[in-house]
C-alpha cells in the first residue's frame, strides 16, 4: 500500500506499539499498590485529574474513575481482556472458517451446499446484528464474547479458503500426491490447504483489530465484559456522562483502543501486501 | 434473475429460521420480563399462554411462519403494538441517517482515494492515510462522544457563535413548536453529528480502498498508452482511469448499505435516536421474539436487496459483465 520505506516504517512503529501495550498490560497491573476492581477511600480518591496526587501520596499517571480507581492500572487490566478477546476469537473464527471451507470444498455435494447455505443465511445479517441476537443467548461475559465472535465470524474465511482449496485441488500436484497413493484426508491436510491458506491467515490477522472493536462495541452497550471486569468498551460507557466533568475517564481508553485497532490494521495491511499476492486483491475487493 | 430473487428469498427464509431457533435458545422467555415481580408462577403461566409461549417449539414457529406467509408479523410483546407499525416507526430514521452517510460517505471517500493515489508519497497522501487508518480503526461511539464534547458542551463553554452548537441528543428540540424552513433546519442541526460521525468512519474505509484501486490502475499500460498518445491529466484520471475503478466502487456502494444501517445501532444509542438499532437492542433484551424477528427480517431484506442491486448495476457499468 505505502511505499517501501514508509511501510517498514510504520510496521516498526506497530510493532512497538503492539509490544508495548501487551508488556503493560501483564506488568502494571501486577505491580498496583490499589485494587483496580475493589472500590476503596471514594471520596478523597474519586476524579482526580491525570498526573494528580491523591491525599495518600500515590501518583495517578491518567487520574481515577468515579469510584476512585486508578485509570492506567485499569486501562492495562482492559488490556489483557481486550487483546485476548481479539486474537482468541479471530483465531479461533479463522480456525473454524478453514475447517468448513475446507471440508466444503473437499467433500463436496450436500455437505458442500448445506454448509455454504448456512455461512449465506449468516452473511445476510449484518454482523453486529448477528452478535446482539447471539449475546443476549447467554449470560454476559468474556466467554460468550468470544464464542459469539467465532460464531459470527467464521464465514468470510470459510468461503475464502473453499474457493482457494477447490484452485489448488485441479492442480497436477494434487493429482501427483493421489497416484502416490497419498489417503484423501493426507492429500487435504498436507498438500491442498497449506497451499489455500494465505488468504485466511491474511483475513484472521485483519480480523484481530475487527474483533477488539467488535467486543468493545459490545461492552459499551452492555451486553459485552460486565463490570467491575474492565474492558476499553465498558470504560469509555462508564465515562460517557463524565465527558464534561471528568473528560479523561472516557479518552483514555479510546485511545488505548485505537492505537491498539490502529496496529492491528497496519500489521494486517503489511501482511495482506507481502504475503497474499494474487489473493490480495480478491482481499482488498472484499474489504 | 427470477433465479435470483428466488435463491433471495429462500435465504432470507433461512435467516429468519436461524434466527428463531437463536432467540427460543436463550434462557428466559418474554413472560419473565412481562410480569411484575409480585406475579405467582400461575400468573406468569397464565401469560405464557396468552402469548402462546406454552405451545412447543415447533408449533410456535409454524404458527409464526403461517402468519408471515400472510403478511402478518405479529403484536410486539413490550410496546403493545403491532411489530409491522413498530418498524415502520423506527426503519425511516436508520435509512434517513444511512443513505446520507452513505452519500457523504463517497462524495468524500473516493476524491479523498483519487487524490492520494495521484499524489502518491507527498505529504499529502502521507496526512490523509495517517487521518483515514486512524478514524478507521476508531470506534464510532466514542468519535461520537468526542464530538459531543466538542460541539454540545465544549462549543457552549468556549462561548462560540450559536450557529456551531450543536444538539447531542434526539431528532428535533423537544417541545418546541417549529414550522417550515425552522423545522427542516432544527432537523439538520440534530442529524450533524450522527451522520457525521458514521460518514467520517465510512469515508475512512472508502478512501483506503479507492487509494489502493486508483493506485493500481494508474501503473496500468493503457493509462501510460493514453498519456503517452497526449491525452490532458484530467481526461486520463475521469475518462480511463475512473471508468474502470467505476465498477468495483459501486459495487461497493450498494454493499456499504447494510453496514451504515447497522453501524448506525451506536450512533442511535449515543445520540437517543428512535431507529432501528434501538429498537434491536431493546427488543432483544426484552425477549420481544415477534419484535426481534421483525428487525432480522428487515436487516437480513436490505443485505440481501443491497446484494441484488449490486448485481443489477454492475452489467450496467461494466460492459464486460454484459451478457
Amino acid at each position: 500500500m505505502t511505499a517501501a520505506g514508509g511501510s517498514r516504517r510504520s510496521d516498526t512503529f506497530a510493532i512497538a506499539l503492539l509490544g508495548a501495550l501487551v508488556v503493560g498490560a501483564i506488568v502494571v497491573p501486577m505491580f498496583s499498590r490499589q485494587d483496580p476492581l475493589g472500590i476503596g477511600d471514594v471520596l478523597s480518591l474519586r476524579l482526580l485529574p491525570p498526573g494528580a496526587r491523591d491525599a495518600h501520596g500515590g501518583l495517578h499517571v491518567l487520574g481515577t474513575d468515579r469510584f476512585g480507581r486508578d485509570l492506567f492500572v485499569r486501562m492495562m487490566l482492559a488490556g489483557r481482556v481486550s487483546l485476548a478477546v481479539g486474537v482468541v476469537g479471530s483465531l479461533l473464527a479463522g480456525g473454524l472458517g478453514t475447517v468448513v471451507g475446507a471440508l466444503a470444498a473437499w467433500i463436496g455435494g450436500a455437505v458442500d451446499a448445506v454448509l455454504m447455505a448456512v455461512a449465506d443465511a449468516l452473511l445476510a445479517l449484518p454482523r453486529l446484528v448477528l452478535l446482539l441476537v447471539c449475546a443476549a443467548l447467554w449470560q454476559p461475559g468474556l466467554a460468550t464474547v468470544v464464542v459469539v465472535l467465532v460464531a459470527t465470524g467464521w464465514m468470510g474465511v470459510a468461503r475464502m479458503v473453499r474457493a482457494e482449496v477447490l484452485g489448488v485441488r485441479a492442480q497436477p500436484f494434487v493429482d501427483a500426491a493421489t497416484a502416490l497413493g497419498a489417503s484423501s484426508p493426507r492429500v487435504l491436510w498436507r498438500h491442498a490447504l497449506p497451499n489455500a491458506l494465505g488468504p485466511a491467515i491474511v483475513a484472521t490477522t485483519l480480523g484481530v483489530g475487527n474483533a477488539i472493536l467488535l467486543e468493545s462495541g459490545l461492552s459499551f452497550l452492555g451486553i459485552g465484559i460486565q463490570p467491575p471486569q474492565p474492558s476499553w468498551g465498558n470504560m469509555i460507557a462508564g465515562g460517557r456522562d463524565l465527558i464534561v466533568a471528568a473528560p479523561w475517564v472516557a479518552i483514555a481508553p479510546g485511545i488505548a483502543l485505537i492505537a491498539t485497532v490502529l496496529a492491528c490494521t497496519l500489521l494486517g495491511d503489511t501482511l495482506r501486501d507481502r504475503l497474499a499476492g494474487e489473493a490480495g486483491a480478491t482481499l482488498r475487493e472484499r474489504a | 434473475m427470477l433465479r435470483r430473487i428466488g435463491g433471495a428469498l429462500l435465504l432470507l427464509w433461512l435467516v429468519l429460521t436461524i434466527t428463531f431457533a437463536l432467540i427460543r435458545l436463550a434462557p428466559g422467555d418474554a413472560a419473565t420480563f412481562l410480569v411484575p415481580p409480585s406475579a405467582t408462577a400461575a400468573d406468569a403461566a397464565r401469560i405464557r399462554a396468552e402469548l402462546g409461549l406454552d405451545r412447543s417449539i415447533a408449533v410456535q414457529y409454524a404458527r409464526w411462519a403461517i402468519a408471515l406467509l400472510r403478511g402478518d408479523l405479529g403484536e410486539s410483546f413490550s410496546l403493545h403494538q403491532p411489530v409491522a407499525s413498530a418498524l415502520a416507526q423506527a426503519l425511516p430514521v436508520s435509512l434517513a441517517l444511512g443513505a446520507a452517510s452513505l452519500a457523504l460517505t463517497f462524495i468524500v471517500g473516493v476524491p479523498l482515494g483519487m487524490l492520494q493515489a495521484v499524489r502518491r508519497g507527498s505529504r499529502v497522501d502521507r496526512a490523509i492515510t495517517f487521518l483515514t487508518t486512524v478514524v478507521y480503526a476508531a470506534p464510532s461511539f466514542w468519535l461520537a462522544l468526542a464530538l459531543v464534547a466538542v460541539f454540545t458542551y465544549g462549543a457552549a463553554a468556549w462561548g462560540l457563535p450559536r450557529w456551531m452548537r450543536l444538539p447531542a441528543f434526539a431528532m428535533r428540540s423537544p417541545g418546541a413548536e417549529l414550522h417550515g424552513a425552522a423545522a427542516v433546519m432544527d432537523a439538520v442541526r440534530h442529524a450533524l453529528l450522527p451522520v457525521t460521525i458514521l460518514a467520517a468512519v465510512g469515508a475512512a474505509g472508502i478512501a483506503r480502498y479507492a487509494r489502493s484501486s486508483v493506485a493500481d490502475v494508474l501503473g496500468r499500460d493503457f493509462v501510460r498508452t493514453a498519456r503517452a498518445k497526449g491525452a490532458s491529466p484530467r481526461r486520463v484520471y475521469f475518462r480511463h482511469v475512473l471508468a474502470t475503478v467505476l465498477p468495483a466502487l459501486i459495487v461497493l456502494f450498494a454493499l456499504s448499505l447494510p453496514g451504515l444501517v447497522a453501524g448506525s445501532i451506536f450512533v442511535e444509542a449515543v445520540f437517543a435516536w428512535p431507529g432501528m438499532g434501538r429498537l434491536m437492542v431493546n427488543a432483544i433484551t426484552a425477549r420481544d421474539y415477534p419484535l426481534v424477528m421483525g428487525a432480522a427480517a428487515i436487516y437480513a431484506a436490505i443485505v440481501l436487496l443491497a446484494n441484488l442491486t449490486a448485481d443489477l448495476a454492475l452489467p450496467l457499468v461494466d460492459p464486460r459483465r454484459r451478457a
